[in-house]
């Protein structure tokens, strides 16, 4: 079914190609999650990666980050093979994750939070600084000596993505960003989304309302049960009523 | 007590609190930030003092000889956590205890085929061998004075590394979500072993400075462990600022202890322990650092 709805789609050149993962196998213990995905994602390019709950997105990106180990198929970034690689190497090429659950340091001030993870993009510029990343969240700025545990889920939420910038990204994992929030912090999150990928940071977006990241992204990519059953325009999914409720139950 | 003794057991009570926290910090530090419980870290308190006594006697000089064993020290803890260590971040503690007891056994039998089972003495740099009158009849040693001075630097030192440096955030970030610490791009294997080799060596290096006042013979590791893991337990498990308040608390109830209730001076530290575990379970500053 995938190779019927990407039928007119060009597949991604390998020279703009960021992030690659082919013909990946995943398991935990004897559960296959992972049933050959494939998955790229291009320069500047944002990708909303949907599906139920369970069917593989946290896998996925997981897989790709080294977090979780592929008992089958490729993870290469700009072209080189990173199957093997170390996570930090993974994340070192240009990768920052967001990951569900956020994952700040509690035991660390918000300062402190961003500044370990300071460090320049792979050409050695730092286009995100702490400066830069305090203008753009002012509400992290007035609350730079507090620990982490201290904040709001949204000021936690905001923290996770700015750090995540200040390791000067080329592609953003953003996995459930808005999960937990109050709607108004959510829709406060979705313009520092929308900001970020108009700074021309490429994102992976997975989230819950699906008409958000329909909306905000270039591509989507749907996951049933481990298997990509779709990878097209997001407009050709937001369009298709029996698609959404095939894949994703709305 | 008139003044005078009093004053010279203040400072015995300090200076070996400062040295226990030399051997405590890297305990708490090792268990708090990866998890490990190292039974054989006293080994590492016996392995300075005995390259003290070693090298010295080669040299002729124990600042030669510490200049020396501080880098074999640093070796030696990075190769075993990149060889051992490593393999137990995932493990059950049962399998960190059984290793590292595995080592305190190694450890002394590598300690009586190398140096032999007997005791040894070391001497105080000259520099620093006189004493300074108190009164009368009452003197207080320069070189105990120096140790002291010595370990609140590397305490000072020690603190402004994990509160105030990226890489002591890196630490205490590894401390609380190794994941996300490897997700943002740095390679916290490297970490673990430069934390390992840390505390290894300054363990080894309290051995060091210890063996002059202490001498140096089998089994010294044993009672440091111990009093260690009661100082960690105190302060609270992963805070070195926990670490070195418990180990200024013990060093003084242990001394003064032996001084005014000899009797039960055995039992003060865990009696202590028992009234901060009952008070505050997580020790006085709970939580990590």
């Amino acid at each position: 079914m995938t190779e019927a709805l990407n039928a007119s789609r060009p597949p991604a050149s390998a020279a703009d190609t960021l992030l690659e993962a082919a013909g990946l196998h995943t398991f935990y213990g004897i559960s296959h999650i992972l049933h050959g995905v494939d998955f790229a994602v291009r320069t500047g390019e944002t990708i909303g990666l949907m599906g139920r709950n369970g069917m593989g997105k946290t896998t996925l990106i997981k897989s790709m980050l080294g977090l979780v180990r592929p008992r089958q198929g490729i993870v290469s970034v700009r072209g080189v093979d990173m199957t093997h690689a170390e996570t930090h190497a993974i994340a070192r090429s240009g990768i920052a994750y967001v990951p569900e659950g956020r994952g700040i340091f509690p035991n660390l001030s918000v300062r402190e939070n961003l500044v370990m993870a300071a460090r320049a993009n792979v050409k050695g510029v730092s286009e995100w600084t702490f400066d830069r990343v305090i203008h753009t969240f002012p509400r992290l700025g007035e609350r730079l000596n507090n620990g982490g545990a201290q904040l709001s889920g949204g000021e936690q939420q905001m923290l996770t993505i700015g750090r995540a910038l200040m390791t000067n990204p080329d592609l953003l994992i953003l996995d459930e960003a808005t999960e937990g929030l109050a709607p108004l912090i959510a829709r406060e999150i979705w313009g520092i989304i929308k900001a970020i990928r108009a700074s021309g940071i490429a994102t992976i977006i997975v989230d819950k309302n699906y008409a958000a990241v329909m909306a905000l992204s270039d591509r989507s990519v749907v996951l049933v049960k481990g298997r990509v059953v779709f990878s097209g325009e997001s407009r050709e999914l937001s369009d298709n009523p029996d698609l959404m409720h095939r894949f994703l139950g709305v | 007590m008139d003044l005078a003794f009093f004053l010279i057991q203040l400072l015995n009570g300090l200076q070996y609190g400062l040295l226990l926290f030399l051997v405590a910090s890297g305990l708490t530090l090792i268990f708090g930030i990866m998890g490990i419980i190292n039974l054989a870290h006293g080994s590492f308190y016996m392995i300075g003092a005995y390259l003290a006594w070693s090298l010295s006697s080669m040299t002729g000089s124990l600042t030669a000889a510490i200049l020396i064993a501080i880098p074999l020290t640093v070796v030696l803890g990075m190769g075993l956590e990149r060889l051992l260590i490593q393999h137990l971040y995932k493990r059950d503690h049962l399998y960190q205890v059984l290793l590292t007891y595995g080592l305190i056994l190694v450890f002394e039998e590598l300690r009586s085929v190398i140096w032999g089972d007997d005791v040894h003495g070391v001497a105080v740099p000259a520099l620093l061998s006189h004493s300074i009158p108190l009164t009368e009849n009452l003197s207080y040693p320069v070189y105990r004075l120096a140790i002291s001075g010595v370990c609140l630097l590397l305490a000072a030192g020690l603190y402004f590394l994990i509160q105030k440096t990226r890489l002591g955030m890196m630490i205490r970030a590894g401390a609380s979500n190794r994941e996300m610490v490897q997700s943002l791009g740095i390679d916290i294997k490297l970490i673990y072993t430069l934390v390992f080799a840390l505390g290894i060596a300054l363990a080894a290096f309290a051995g060091m400075i210890n063996a002059p006042l202490s001498s140096v013979f089998p089994n010294m590791g044993g009672g440091v462990l111990i009093i260690c893991f009661v100082v960690v337990v105190i302060g609270g498990i992963g805070s070195v600022k926990g670490a070195l308040i418990a180990s200024l608390v013990i060093g003084l109830a242990e001394t003064f202890g032996q001084v005014l209730v000899p009797e039960l001076a055995g039992m003060v530290v865990y009696f202590l322990m028992a009234v901060v575990l009952v008070w505050r379970p997580e020790g006085l500053f709970g939580g990590r650092s």
